[in-house]
């Protein structure tokens, strides 16, 4: 079988700096992938380039959501890919702040409603269906999620934790089938990031939902995923279970070269 | 979108550069002159657009009360240049004082806008302060304005018609040679200044990273300041140039003014000193062909339409970095 | 900081002000006459006012610092509260209904005429209100598009003689279409760029229809445009006047309908989160190009009526109508009355373009009154005078899914 996400031989250069060299990585149906490498490695630029934040300067993009056939991402606008089904959460929160985490998830709803301007206008029977339905769907994103008793405050208002858990909501409004988190635990408690690793395995069983995370938390890392891809100055330098990496010369001497948060 | 913009580049480089060279072949006396005058415009461009481009460089902010700035220093050196005129005082001191109180209120007017308008929206929307920018524009305007009178004052220039440059007098008059000349002093002070003395290397690295300039204990307010003022004076310069040329002003000539060095500005690519200098020679030249090969009344729209282009085909102009969005 | 220190602080500010505007406020030079003024108490004035200013100035100054700091808090502006409570939304609503609707049998022409073109600006401030308040996109040439509306009915009129019910909803079309033309090429661009570019246009449209005579009449502008008729009947001049007051009601009644719609519904919640932040609205699924051009255009399509009207009342046109400082007027009708917020903006352009009506003394400084109160708005109150309460979704935890429609929440 195709994998779901196939990232073929990717390039991003800013002027004369290589940011990602020739990275390619493939994940199936299924799994929960992590992408790990000390601070500076191109973790970001690599999910920048997967939802057309940036234009890769070489390489390919391929995703084949389930059930479909498989297609390039690359060249298409951010927007798109998100309509194509890839959902991503941002490593420095990024809310609406003068919305509530319910206007917030209904955000990420708007490419799953077809209303167009005329029927905002007029609002007929239609568009005023789609609009309840439009709230009900988020709250129960949000129940989901466990958000369900911040319904109406402020974004702004809820703790670190909380905002991260309402960006996984708000990206899974989208209706995504792979879902980017990036360092979504970076900030948290440890309870806080206990309830956050069962939230992961709950949307990867529950949801069928494909998900690739950047961490630096290890003890997540090790004990969530499946398989782990190392990057180090834009290069791929290891792939593996967590097992198979623990033990990888390459990255021990990769995270031991520099400071690092890990475990 | 790239192919389209080479082939337009192309296709418009080719179609000028046939189009000039008959032009020299046929005139050169009015091809030379269009370049004269296009050298003054231009120069007179650029030291308005260093304040713009300085600022821009430093605060990220389309200081738009700039061009007023520049009226000021001209209206000042009326004022000053008349009132001592009428005392009788020598004409030498008078030019000196003229430029001189010119400069000075500039830089103050400058400096207080600043303080005003500019300094507590610091962490404000960008919005926020081009909105306070625009209102700072008006007030200073419409302040001229009932302060003084509505219509155009004559001014007399305060630059002689210098004898030894009789003989190249019907080529270019001595006030656009001194324009001219003027300007490339400023410049090569200016530059002078950022690149050695320590205010200017704060400029520097205070437009590189202000958070840093401010831990390695820059003053980043003061070389904001310090940033509006230099910018301020070079304007007062060219204002008090620019009335000595045209021979007349009221409390509107800023505006435009203001405009076209900021178009200026953005052609060479905004943040960049150089830029802002190449930009406004390429607009003053390119203006004053199009003026002088073909519609004249469309002098404005053409300098309009220069920056449509350019901000659409090249965001950061001939000299701009290309800066990519942080995520 | 001890009081003694604020007015030491406050003097110097003073002479600091005394001295920087010592050449332009005190010596009035007449180079034509060659005369010399000198008004010394001008330096009085500007010294006892900016004493007190300062003194003011750095007051509120420190309680927008303070205030900064506090969590958020209920300042819902006290209007809004009244129109939250049915006991107060009912009696008050018909009070203003009836004022408006006795307003032209009651007053004389004059302050019909003049309240007609300030429920113009009402209608060119909701409009602008969409591009600037709601998407965040700061439109400096808004003007072109009231001079699209004002040209197309003088021109269709004269050359083929359309009236006034067929050119309005044309001008609208016709508004959305230049909307669309202008902002597809600039809208790419970043928000300081994207005002200068709009301020260009607005101009380029202006200098054409100066300089472009066989179409525009040039700087003689046109004249005699007709008046709307009423189902074909022509009124005379007064009652033309009071039958053109209604119209702008209607139409401004239908503006604020439509807005509040359009702010509630899908493209109106995509433009306040894509002037919250591009980058995550992106990559929520919204497309930023097509979103900005729908508000860009929509503004338009409502300056151009705006336009029709202004034609229409005035018989009278010429590109003198059409400056950037009408534009920048619009601004701050939008920007004082308060960005985002419907109410603000009626309340902002009676009040910016009443007053000086009626207070002829001040007339003149009127601009200058607008430039001062755009940078003390920005600086204290970057909200305007009544910011915006938009009507937040809330989710009521019973079984069955509704939308309240009670506003509580506030957004900046």
């Amino acid at each position: 079988m195709e994998p779901i996400l196939n990232v073929k031989n990717l390039t991003m250069k800013f002027g004369g700096l290589k940011a990602l060299d020739d990275v390619s990585i493939a994940i199936e149906k299924g799994q929960i992938a992590a992408l790990i490498g000390p601070n500076g490695a191109g973790k970001t630029t690599f999910f920048n380039c997967i939802t057309g934040i940036y234009d890769p300067s070489m390489g390919d993009v391929q995703i084949t959501p389930p059930g479909k056939s498989t297609q390039s991402l690359r060249g298409l606008k951010p927007n798109y890919v998100t309509e194509r089904g890839v959902a991503r959460t941002f490593q420095n929160i990024r809310l609406f702040h003068g919305m509530t985490v319910l206007e917030n998830v209904m955000i990420g709803r708007h490419c799953r409603l077809s209303s167009g301007i005329i029927k905002a206008m007029l609002r007929p029977p239609s568009q005023r269906e789609e609009e309840k339905k439009a709230v009900y769907d988020s709250y129960e994103i949000l129940e989901k999620i466990g958000l369900d008793k911040y319904v109406n405050e402020m974004a702004v208002n809820l703790s670190y934790g909380a905002q991260r858990r309402l960006e996984i909501a708000r990206a899974m409004a989208t209706e995504p089938f792979l879902l980017l988190l990036d360092e979504p635990a970076a900030g948290m408690n440890p309870k806080e990031t206990k309830e956050l690793d069962d939230l992961i395995l709950w949307l990867r069983d529950n949801e069928n939902l494909t998900i690739l995370l950047i961490e630096h938390d290890m003890k997540l890392v090790m004990s969530l995923s499946d398989r782990i891809h190392v990057v180090d100055y834009g290069k791929k330098i290891a792939e593996g279970n967590p097992q198979e990496i623990k033990a990888n010369p390459e990255v021990i001497k990769a995270y031991l070269g520099e400071e690092s948060d890990d475990a | 979108m790239r192919w389209i913009s080479i082939l337009l580049g192309l296709s418009g480089t080719g179609a000028v550069g046939f189009f000039a060279v008959r032009e020299i072949i046929m005139y050169p006396m009015y091809f030379f002159e269009l370049v004269l005058g296009g050298l003054t415009r231009g120069s007179i461009y650029a030291l308005i657009a260093l304040g713009y481009t300085m600022v821009y460089g430093i605060i990220q902010l389309i200081n738009f009360a700039h061009g007023e700035i520049y009226m000021i220093g001209a209206m000042t050196a009326l004022i000053v240049a008349t009132v001592l005129g009428m005392w009788g005082w020598n004409t030498a001191v008078i030019v000196i004082l003229a430029f001189v109180f010119a400069i000075v209120y500039s830089c103050a007017y400058g400096f207080t806008v600043e303080k005003i308008a500019y300094k507590p929206l610091r962490n404000a929307p960008r919005l926020s302060a081009l909105i306070s920018a625009i209102g700072m524009s008006l007030f200073l305007q419409n302040y001229v304005m009932l302060a003084q009178t509505p219509d155009y004052l004559p001014f007399e220039s305060l630059i002689p018609d210098f004898q030894f440059w009789e003989p190249f007098a019907h080529i270019i008059t001595s006030v656009e040679i001194t324009i001219i000349i003027t300007t490339v002093i400023v410049m090569i002070l200016l530059g002078l200044l950022i690149k050695f003395t320590r205010i200017g290397k704060a400029m520097r690295a205070t437009a590189q990273d202000k958070v840093m300039a401010a831990l390695l204990g820059i003053n980043v307010n003061n070389v904001i300041s310090a940033t509006f003022v230099v910018g301020s004076a070079t304007a007062a310069i060219g204002g008090v140039l620019i009335a000595c040329h045209v021979g007349q002003i009221n409390f509107y000539i800023g505006f435009l003014a203001g405009l076209k060095a900021f178009i200026a500005a953005v052609l060479g690519g905004i943040g960049s000193i150089p830029g802002a200098v190449l930009g406004s020679l390429v607009l003053g030249i390119s203006e004053s062909f199009f003026t002088g090969y073909f519609w004249s009344e469309y002098e404005d729209v053409f300098a309009f339409a220069i920056l449509v282009l350019i901000l659409i085909f090249r965001p950061s102009g001939i000299l701009g970095r290309h800066d990519t969005q942080k995520v | 900081m001890p009081i003694k220190q604020q007015l030491k602080q406050s003097l110097i500010i003073a002479f600091w002000f005394m001295i920087l505007t010592f050449p332009i406020m005190v010596i009035k030079v007449n180079t034509i006459q060659n005369i010399i003024v000198f008004r010394w108490f001008n330096l009085l004035w500007v010294g006892i006012l900016t004493f007190f200013a300062s003194l003011v100035w750095n007051y509120f100054l420190r309680r927008t610092e303070a205030g900064k700091k506090k969590d958020f808090e209920d300042d819902t502006p006290l209007i809004h509260r009244l129109l939250q409570n049915d006991r107060f939304r009912r009696p008050f609503l018909g009070l203003v209904a009836a004022f408006f609707i006795a307003y032209p049998f009651i007053f004389p022409m004059y302050h019909t005429s003049i309240m007609i073109s300030a429920l113009v600006y009402v209608m060119l401030g909701l409009g602008l209100n969409i591009v600037v308040g709601l998407a965040g996109l700061l439109d400096l040439g808004y003007v072109a598009f009231y001079a699209v509306g004002a040209y197309a009915y003088a021109l269709l009129n004269l050359h083929f003689g359309l009236s006034f019910w067929v050119v309005l909803p044309l001008s609208a079309l016709l508004g959305t279409l230049f909307g669309v033309l202008l902002g597809y090429p600039v809208l790419r661009l970043r928000g300081d760029y994207l005002a200068i570019v709009t301020l260009g246009f607005g101009e380029i449209i202006r200098i054409v229809l100066e300089n472009w005579d066989e179409f525009s009449n040039g700087p003689r502008g046109i004249a005699d445009i007709p008046a709307p008729t009423f189902f074909g009947h022509q009124f005379n001049q007064d009652n033309t006047m009071i039958y053109i007051y209604f119209i702008v009601i209607a139409l401004v009644l239908m503006t604020i309908f439509f807005v509040h719609r359009l702010e509630n519904s899908k493209i109106g919640r995509a433009w306040i989160a894509l002037r919250d932040d591009e980058i995550a609205c992106q990559a929520m699924g919204i497309d930023k190009f097509k979103t900005k051009l729908t508000a860009f255009a929509l503004g338009a399509t409502w300056a151009a009526m705006g336009g029709v009207i202004f034609a229409a009342k005035t018989s009278y046109i010429n590109p003198m109508s059409f400056t950037i400082w009408e534009s920048i007027t619009i601004l701050c009708v939008v920007v004082i009355g308060g960005m985002g917020s419907a109410i603000g903006v009626i309340a902002g352009a009676l009040v910016l373009i009443l007053l000086p009506e009626y207070l002829r003394a001040v007339a003149e400084y009127r601009m200058l009154v607008f430039g001062a109160l755009q940078v003390i708005v920005m600086v204290f109150k970057p909200d305007g005078l009544i910011k915006s309460v938009r009507k937040v979704y809330t989710f009521k935890t019973s079984q069955e899914p509704q939308q309240e429609k009670i506003a509580h929440g506030t957004h900046t």
